[in-house]
């Protein structure tokens, strides 16, 4: 038995709707099983990842908290891989622009005015875009790789915070603990409604929006397409692959520089040596299991943040461990990936080989 | 021990699991696949290579099931990206999420528990050599193994035909099928490689670096070392010389601190990170030899055309 | 669809039973920075939570939440917790400070208890243990155990806790032998086995020959087992890694603690305070001292029963700062504030502090 793939002719507009339905399924019934297998009552534990966390107000508050910074950084990342520009540092741009907007409430906490909280949101913006021109910038000059760089760049910005949490910046009240001081209120992000969600869930959704108007109708969508799939022509098309690459990192350090403030101004209110669980890394998967599509982008970080909020549930009310959660986490993303291939291409199962396959 | 001897065996111990994973994911790449997973197929390699370990009571057994591990792990990501033809980046990510869950999972028995050590080989009257004994010739099974793996990548690649189709393969997969060369096997073939690597520098940890089970021990080394194979442009021998120096930065790095430099400990921990960023600068500026090490077809899903 | 309903009904039947089930009960939640396989700081705090399974048996239910961030997912997870009918909740990691405070103020019904902090509410203790008892013992066991006259000491990062430490580490040799160096290395990570092994060996290379670590893995120990060095390990009795190596190790115990304060809001005589536990509540234990000859563990012995009784405080004056400025006059004891944000250290280390 041999499994072949036969490229459809366009896109499979049931299957883009049916694909991750299957892949639901598929994953509702290994999961049944791997949880009975655990002992648990299948239905309960399922019930507990998927919709528990939809049955509250303040859990559906917190699946929003959780999937907007994926959302926002994933958005801006998916520009990058679509013009073949392999940011995967966002986690640094995130930290980055983190920092540089805590400036303003800790190095100047009396500055509280209706001009505090643009002022931060804009200078995060503009640190993400600083630690996402420095990769940009040593690919352009110098030809250095932007995986590496951009990567490597990460564990330079975490190591900057946690210096500046535990020397200069920290509290100086908070007993030398490594802490910054608490923001004051002209510099936090408000709350939408009576939970953790705030302002920063806007951003994600504008951006979304936004990042959908620019890649669908506009020339410069268009540049990074061709940009990304047929680099030749888009080079005789006049479109330059070096403005190509600052533009992507700028863009995808900005949102994540936006993230980065937000988090820390709406759900922190301070800066801590840990400010993301990784948000910048799995916002890769995200923009990808998005198809790099925005409004794709919007699905896959609320399906990834329900995974985590699930997988918290569980341990509570099923006392799992975070380790089975993580590893259901990673068999529902292979699901949802491999359920992806029946958009583009049919598949079949052939007896031995198919003599047409070789010739053609 | 002299003092220079022993700070170049640490940075052997540092930098061979950064080689080990690396050169594995160096094919993988060189194939035109790009596994983000190395992370997870190396924790769980290191979980299996204890676990084999001590169930068998022998380093070398368990070096076996950390080798199997991989390739386990590696032959799942294969069926996604290449049967499947699943998105490569985000499977990669998916399987270090899986990797780093099973393992924890499978590791909860051993938490608190010595494990078994490589033996260093001892040659008779070259181990004991001053200075160059213990260097050359006091070292474990794996560090000999690691060496030996750039040496014949290295080889393979670039001096025989199997090479020669892995690196058409990667360079433009079109081509490479209309010549008859099934694409899929070979990188199949690549992707078990670089899993059996991964797996194996799983189990240099947790059997030879620190014989022990933690979860979480591998601690970002499988992106360190992706970053390595970037920094190496493709190279085996640059790959050599990319984690040397790195797990060189690293080491020297703690003895300034010991020795006192008056510089915060944060902004020396950054250094390796730092000095591969420099080092790459410096080695980029020749665009032309980058680009055709380059693996053009690099993350390109290929579909035979019928 | 009619399947997925029953599905959904049956669910809702079974968290039904449940609910009645676990109504007089006391739940008792957790929250671990790291998981509990780390074998240092998490696993001991599980083992606490054992503790209070094993000492109230079925009048409490203990539940956790594992490998959680000390960021913005910190709040979510105690506030699970708070939400899942927990009327007790251990926050077991510094960082945690500020989202449970957050929390306790939505929950002023739950009792919050919170490890290693500085801030308190009605409903929301702290408690640490003063690990400085363990680190001045051991200081004076490597002062008389080196031959070099040099101890390495692998810091996890710069903050107060760990350079009381060090300091209480000092001052045990110093008690000893006045002209001991220390040579300290920061990992920058609360675990990383491998570069805890690098720091270990570079500290060795560079002429120690006694090894403290404030870091959780037992990765140093091997390294000085292995190099025919001493250590101590950290956490956790560490002997099975280091046979010939472990000198003694510092143990953090929660149980005492933790059976005290569930059996207190069971009694419902919980209030709200600061508990800073050492060696005489038994917080901090000394696991047995080996490798060693006996009039050196004797000496141990002695130093552990003399902290343990209040004739020895580590921190009594007169204590020099590195820069020879007097920290604390001649027969003063340090109080707890000062010792809270240390942040200097002792005469005779030659380290410097990131400022």
């Amino acid at each position: 038995m041999r499994l072949e793939l036969e490229k459809r002719a366009e896109h499979s507009r049931t299957m883009a709707v049916l694909s991750p339905l299957l892949a639901l399924v598929l994953t509702l019934i290994s999961g049944a099983i791997m949880f009975a297998l655990l002992g648990q009552d299948p239905v309960r534990a399922l019930y507990t990842f998927f919709i528990e966390p939809l049955t509250a107000s303040w859990s559906l508050q917190e699946l929003v908290v959780k999937a907007a910074p994926l959302i926002l950084i994933a958005v801006g990342l998916a520009v990058c891989y679509l013009s073949n520009t392999w940011n995967i540092g966002a986690e640094g741009q995130f930290t980055f622009g983190a920092i540089a907007g805590s400036l303003l409430p800790i190095v100047f906490p009396g500055f509280e005015s209706p001009l505090t909280l643009p002022l931060m949101l804009l200078m995060g913006i503009a640190g993400g875009m600083l630690w996402g021109a420095i990769p940009a910038f040593l690919k352009i000059r110098f030809g250095a790789n932007e995986i590496l760089t951009s990567l490597m760049l990460v564990y330079v910005a975490q190591l900057f915070l946690d210096w500046l949490v535990r020397g200069p910046w920290r509290d100086p009240e908070g007993f030398n603990f490594p802490e910054s001081r608490l923001f004051s209120d002209a510099a936090i992000l408000q709350p939408l409604a009576d939970g953790r969600m705030h302002v920063g869930a806007l951003f994600a959704l504008l951006a979304v929006i936004a990042m959908s108007v620019i890649l669908m109708k506009t020339l410069k969508g268009f540049e990074v397409r061709v940009l990304g799939q047929a680099p030749r022509a888009g080079q005789f098309a006049g479109f330059s692959r070096n403005k190509m690459v600052l533009f992507a990192f700028l863009l995808s350090g900005g949102l994540a520089g936006l993230a980065g403030i937000s988090e820390v101004s709406g759900s922190i209110n301070q800066l801590t040596p840990v400010i993301s669980p990784g948000y910048g890394f799995t916002a890769i998967i995200v923009a990808f299991l998005g198809r790099l599509n925005p409004i794709g982008i919007f699905i896959a970080g609320f399906l990834l943040a329900l995974s985590y909020l699930g997988g918290e549930a569980a341990q509570v009310s099923l006392g799992l461990s975070d380790k089975t959660t993580r590893v259901f986490q990673g068999m529902l993303l292979f699901y949802v990936l491999a359920c992806d291939t029946l958009i583009l291409y049919r598949i079949r199962l052939t007896r031995a080989y198919a003599p047409s396959g070789k010739e053609a | 021990m002299g003092g220079y001897e022993s700070i170049i065996l640490t940075v052997i111990t540092a930098a061979t699991p950064l080689l080990l994973a690396a050169i594995g994911e160096l094919v993988v790449e060189r194939s035109g696949v790009l596994n983000l997973g190395v992370e997870g197929m190396m924790i769980v390699g290191a979980v299996l290579g204890f676990a084999g370990a001590q169930a068998t009571g022998s380093a070398y057994i368990g070096a076996l099931c950390a080798l199997g591990a991989g390739m386990g792990l590696a032959l799942l990501f294969g069926f996604l990206t290449l049967h499947l033809v699943a998105n490569q980046v985000a499977t990669g990510l998916a399987l270090t999420l899986l990797g780093l869950g099973l393992a924890g999972m499978i590791g909860e028995a051993f938490v608190g528990q010595p494990g078994i050590r490589l033996e260093r080989l001892h040659i008779p009257g070259l181990s004991t050599l001053p200075f160059i004994g213990p260097v050359l010739f006091g070292q474990d099974l794996l560090v000999y193994l690691s060496l030996a793996l750039v040496a014949g990548v290295s080889f393979v690649l670039f001096r025989t035909r199997a090479g020669l189709i892995i690196r058409a393969v990667g360079d433009n997969h079109g081509s490479a099928h209309a010549l008859g060369v099934s694409v899929i096997r070979v990188r199949y073939f690549a992707v078990l490689f670089g899993g059996a690597c991964a797996g194996l520098a799983g189990g240099y940890l947790s059997l030879a670096y620190t014989p022990q089970w933690v979860e979480g021990m591998t601690a970002g080394r499988g992106w360190i070392a992706l970053a390595l194979v970037v920094f190496s442009t493709w190279r085996p021998l640059r790959l050599l010389a990319g984690a040397y120096l790195f797990g060189a930065v690293g080491i020297l790095q703690f003895h300034a601190q010991a020795g006192g430099v008056a510089i915060p400990s944060q902004f020396l921990t950054a250094l390796p990170y730092l000095a591969t960023i420099v080092v790459l600068v410096i080695i980029s500026r020749n665009r032309v030899l980058t680009r055709i090490n380059t693996p053009a077809c690099l993350g390109q899903p290929f579909v035979p055309d019928r | 669809m009619r399947k997925l309903l029953s599905m959904a009904a049956a669910a809702v039947l079974s968290f039904g039973v449940v609910g009645a089930e676990a109504a007089d009960k006391l739940k008792v939640g957790f929250i671990y920075v790291g998981p509990i396989g780390d074998y240092g700081w998490s696993y001991q705090h599980n083992q606490g939570r054992l503790a209070i399974e094993a000492a109230l048996g079925d009048k409490v239910e203990t539940v956790y939440i594992e490998n959680v961030s000390e960021g913005p997912d910190a709040e979510r997870a105690i506030e699970r917790l708070a939400r899942d009918g927990a009327g007790l909740i251990y926050s077991t990691s510094f960082g945690f400070m500020n989202p449970t405070l957050k929390v306790a103020k939505k929950f002023p019904n739950v009792k919050f208890e919170h490890a290693t902090g500085y801030k308190r509410a009605a409903n929301v203790s702290t408690y640490s243990a003063r690990f400085y008892e363990g680190r001045y013992v051991i200081g004076q066991i490597a002062a008389r155990m080196s031959k070099t006259g040099t101890a390495g000491y692998i810091g996890s990062f710069p903050i107060p806790e760990v350079i009381r430490g060090i300091n209480a580490f000092m001052l045990g040799a110093q008690s000893v032998d006045p002209d001991f160096k220390v040579k300290i290395v920061w990992a920058n990570s609360w675990y990383d086995p491998g570069k805890e092994a690098d720091a270990a060996k570079a500290l060795l290379d560079q002429g120690v020959d006694v090894l403290a670590q404030h870091t959780d893995s037992p990765a140093p120990l091997q390294v000085a087992e292995e190099r025919g060095a001493i250590g101590f390990g950290q956490a956790s009795d560490m002997i099975k890694f280091a046979p010939k190596g472990q000198l003694t190790a510092i143990v953090d115990d929660w149980s005492v603690y933790y059976v005290n304060r569930t059996k207190a809001v069971l009694d419902g005589t919980w209030e709200s305070t600061d508990t800073w536990g050492g060696l005489d509540a038994e917080m901090v234990l000394m696991a047995p001292f080996t490798n060693m000859p006996e009039d050196v563990a004797n000496a141990a012995k002695e130093t552990v029963e003399k902290i343990r009784s209040g004739k020895l405080h580590p921190f009594t004056g007169p204590i020099y700062k590195q820069n020879g400025e007097l920290a604390v006059a001649d027969g003063i004891l340090l109080d707890d504030q000062a010792m809270l944000g240390m942040n200097w250290y002792v005469k005779g280390i030659d380290d410097q502090l990131p400022q």
